[in-house]
């Protein structure tokens, strides 16, 4: 529970939450549907992160919804984890990289959506009408770019601890920024309001490469905090938490490798399938993404053009009486150009995200260690 | 959160508001936001006419005007964003204290008032919502109204549990404060995030009880669905009378 | 203990014995057997394997060896849904047993999973939570009750299934005397087998006539609950001390039976 006090967010610094109004009703719907189909994708990936898969048809039951409630309630309550800066002010978590990172990407994104969604309908924290775009932007992008980042560093790095948390760190770090920048994408097709692409680009960068520095230091000790003691529950870690568990469980000797290679090949087998497609899904995605760009573009224009008879009027009630002469061109030509780099931030972003899916979906296999934790875990409890 | 959500937000009471279906109601307040969100900024009128639709809702409702704007700070940080607008937005610019050297621009000033206008209403409208429905009942209409089962299922949980976690975070606070710490800068703030990981790993171990606790239940991968609420014609005509007034008003501020 | 009646015995354990996929070998070989109607405490010393055998008991984990069998109908991935019913477990922490947002949806959770439905499934939870006193909490959210009182509603959780056999994970944990008594008088107004997984030893005396003491994952002692606390050797090799001051042989052995009848069902 929120603490009583109504001033809540302002407690809890600056959120990325988008309101209604901001973003124009079609981008909002389109936007609305892209992010349904995210977590359609998501319900359908989450099952196997929790490891749904052997585990129900072996117990006759499904995992994700009490653990991705679960998670989804750590989330909601971290956000409430003041983090205090300097002079009374203080940060908070968002936890989208913090999720991927801990439960995977597919209920990284259904718990952020739920969250989410819960926020607007309870706390009218972020609008409904924008509830796509901020889905879209803190549960794809902020989740997706975050994984994708953590899982490369994670592979590249050494196979140490301090590389899980340095991958958290830089995932954590750009994750944040990269939502920003997707949301100044959204702004530039379908934003109200006349402030220049660029600016709104510059400022969003700006804010949230400071919130995206707190936020990965957060993260960076929390997934390590979680590493020390269970370090089977980092799911983007869990391929090199399991080994060295097995080595400790066989008493000194290094018996493992075995284990794991079973386990994979059949998954694997099925998700070459799956690579297809995602890999079609995004290209669908990208496809409807710039078409839609692109026919949205001379919406701007004609915006552009009503803004000017909003100014006459505006001058009719002798609002103003300075001349109105240069503003089109100012109001053309600086947004082309920021468009211009939005886009090209977009595609990169679009890339990236594509990518994202596919090294998840790639490296994505059933770690038996898993399973005999929450077993162990079981035990102990006795 | 979850009860403690339902104390704070929902206002106990038996108007026709409260009595609506949530299905209905959620509809109905998704599309007022839509088409408030459609309407043309020039049009002041209409939002004028929007709040007045929107006061009547709380006067049926029975929800003081007072509670309703409290509830409503949540927007502040948005509104302060808005104020900058007038002065980032390039365009023609004007005075609008002759005496003072501050100028703001014109475009600016509409996308303030474009922006803050719309976000407002809709802030509006999701507390009047939230204040009439009963959290359980929200989670019954998003289930009606075809979200997935598997997410509604996550949603409940996260309700029935949030209060549950958010009173172990208070209990670790306490006993960092008893032993003396409390945290001033970001120095402290690796102790904190080591907080959030002890936190994460009791949500998700509880998370895991709770599986077994379905399981021995019969739990099979689906919710039994018990409570299916329903909505008379006249139950959904009342809900859409609020859009559709809307609707009528957005209109006539485009055709005017 | 067996053969005296003449019934099938609700429980029915023999040579089980696991280990978890990670080597760690919790049971070995636990012969134990529940008959109809008694109410037998699982005594035990942390790590012994109590709640792995519990969880053996409605099929949650897998027997590596030997068999579990409820009311005669083996523990089998055939008959889970039906063994599930015939166990009703309630877990130690009741948040997390209470996983519904209100108590009445909570306890038709389980009658509604097996397909019960309408007046039929209300009149059984009105019924179930009407046996432990807590009929006028239907419609509270479980966060909004005392601890005692959700550990009531979790045993209705199980009791509207109407099971053989009742299984209690640490039923007196974390309650004060008073709810403590309170549950105590529910359990024994219950017409239901009884097996109690506990560290509460005098709790153990004043409900179970019998009690089973597991340890290094076999059944060490089988015996009347009275005779087996007053075993100081036996206690103290299993690691089971009883409260300061407590004296097994001064408890009255069989308490008088309540005012709720039992079988109101």
């Amino acid at each position: 529970m929120r603490k009583p006090s109504p001033y809540r967010l302002s407690e809890s610094g600056p959120t990325m939450h988008v309101p209604d109004g901001f973003i124009n009703a079609p981008v909002s719907v389109a936007a609305g549907v892209a992010a349904a189909a995210a977590v359609a994708v998501a319900l359908r990936g989450a099952s196997k992160e929790l490891g749904g898969t052997s585990h129900a048809a072996r117990h006759g039951g499904e995992k994700t919804a009490p653990l991705a409630g679960l998670v989804a309630a750590f989330v909601f309550a971290v956000q409430m984890l003041n983090f205090p800066v300097a002079a009374g002010t203080s940060g908070h978590l968002l936890g989208g990289a913090l999720a991927a990172i801990l439960v995977g990407p597919y209920t990284g994104v259904l718990v952020v959506s739920v969250v989410l969604l819960m926020q607007a309908l309870l706390f009218a924290d972020g609008g409904l009408t924008a509830l796509g775009v901020n889905i879209l932007l803190m549960g794809g992008v902020t989740v997706v770019v975050a994984y994708a980042l953590f899982r490369t560093l994670v592979k590249v790095l050494p196979r140490r601890r301090s590389s899980v948390t340095a991958a958290s760190f830089v995932a954590a770090l750009v994750s944040v920024p990269a939502a920003a920048a997707a949301f100044t994408l959204l702004y530039a097709i379908g934003g109200t309001t006349d402030v220049p692409v660029g600016t709104v680009l510059a400022a969003m960068l700006g804010v949230h490469v400071l919130i995206g520095i707190g936020e990965a230091l957060i993260t960076a000790v929390t997934v390590g905090a979680v590493l020390a003691v269970r370090p089977d529950l980092v799911y983007g870690a869990r391929d090199l938490a399991a080994p060295l568990k097995l080595r400790v469980g066989g008493a000194l000797v290094d018996a493992p490798a075995r284990e794991p290679e079973p386990a994979s090949a059949p998954v694997h087998r099925h998700s070459t399938r799956r690579v297809w497609g995602v890999g079609a899904a995004a290209a669908l995605v990208l496809a409807a993404f710039f078409s839609f760009y692109a026919s949205a573009s001379p919406d701007g224009l004609e915006r552009v053009a009503a803004d000017k008879g909003i100014d006459r009027e505006v001058q009719d009630h002798g609002l103003a009486d300075s001349p109105l002469a240069d503003y089109g061109v100012a109001g053309i030509d600086d947004p082309r150009l920021s468009v211009g780099l939005a886009g090209a931030i977009g595609v990169a972003g679009t890339i990236a995200l594509g990518t994202g899916v596919f090294t998840v979906v790639r490296r994505r296999r059933e770690t038996p260690g898993h399973r005999e934790q929450s077993d162990r875990q079981d035990r102990e409890s006795v | 959160m979850g009860a403690g959500h339902a104390h704070r937000l929902y206002r106990q009471g038996d108007s026709a508001v409260h009595r609506l279906p949530p299905h209905c109601k959620l509809a109905a307040v998704f599309c007022f936001v839509l088409v408030v969100v459609c309407t043309p900024r020039t049009a002041l009128w209409a939002f004028g006419a929007y709040a007045l639709l929107l006061a009547a809702v709380a006067v049926t409702a029975r929800v003081p005007i007072g509670f309703l704007l409290r509830r409503m700070l949540i927007e502040v940080p948005f509104v302060a964003f808005a104020f900058l607008m007038p002065f980032v937005v390039p365009g023609e610019q004007i005075q609008p204290l002759g005496f003072l050297p501050v100028s703001v621009s014109v475009p600016g000033l509409w996308d303030a008032w474009n922006v803050l206008a719309k976000a407002t209403l809709g802030v509006a409208a999701s507390v009047l919502l939230a204040a009439t429905t009963e959290l359980r009942a929200l989670l019954l209409g998003l289930e009606r109204l075809r979200l997935p089962p598997l997410l509604v299922q996550i949603a409940t949980f996260m309700i029935r549990y949030g209060d549950v976690v958010t009173d172990e975070m208070r209990r670790m606070s306490v006993a960092r404060r008893s032993r003396g710490f409390e945290a001033s800068g970001p120095r402290h703030w690796a102790v904190l995030a080591k907080s959030a990981g002890a936190l994460f790993i009791r949500s998700y171990e509880r998370g895991e009880r709770v599986h077994l606790a379905m399981l021995s239940r019969g739990y099979a991968g689906t919710m039994p669905v018990i409570d299916r609420v329903t909505a008379s014609r006249a139950q959904w005509t009342a809900a859409a009378a609020l859009p559709l007034a809307a609707l009528l008003v957005c209109l006539l501020g485009w055709a005017l | 203990m067996s053969g005296t009646l003449a019934f099938v015995p609700s429980l029915d354990v023999r040579g089980l014995a696991y280990a978890y996929p990670d080597g760690h070998q919790a049971l070995f070989g636990v012969d134990l057997t529940v008959e109809r109607g008694e109410r037998v405490a699982l005594l035990g010393p942390n790590g012994a394997g109590k709640t792995t055998l519990v969880l053996h008991l409605n099929g949650i984990l897998t027997a590596g060896a030997g068999t579990v069998a409820v009311a005669g109908l083996p523990v089998a991935k055939a008959n889970l849904a039906e063994i599930r019913r015939r166990v009703g477990i309630v877990f130690q922490d009741p948040d997390d047993q209470l996983f519904m947002p209100t108590v009445r949806e909570d306890v038709a959770f389980g009658p509604a999973a097996a397909g019960m439905r309408g007046p039929e499934l209300e009149a059984a939870v009105r019924t179930a939570l009407e046996r432990v006193g807590m009929a006028e909490f239907a419609d509270r959210p479980p966060h909004h009750l005392s601890f005692g009182q959700r550990r009531r509603v979790a045993v209705a959780t199980v009791l509207v299934m109407e099971p053989e056999i009742l299984v209690l994970d640490e039923p007196s944990s974390n309650l004060d005397p008073a709810s403590r008594r309170e549950l105590a008088d529910i359990v024994r107004s219950l017409d239901v087998t009884v097996l109690m997984v506990t560290h509460d030893l005098p709790y153990a005396l004043e409900l179970c006539p019998r009690s089973v003491v597991l340890s290094e994952g076999v059944i060490a002692a089988d015996a009347p609950t009275g005779e087996l606390l007053a075993d100081r050797e036996l206690m103290r090799r299993h690691r089971l001390e009883l409260p300061f001051g407590f004296d097994p042989a001064a408890a009255p052995v069989t308490p008088v039976t309540t005012t709720r009848k039992p079988g109101d069902r």
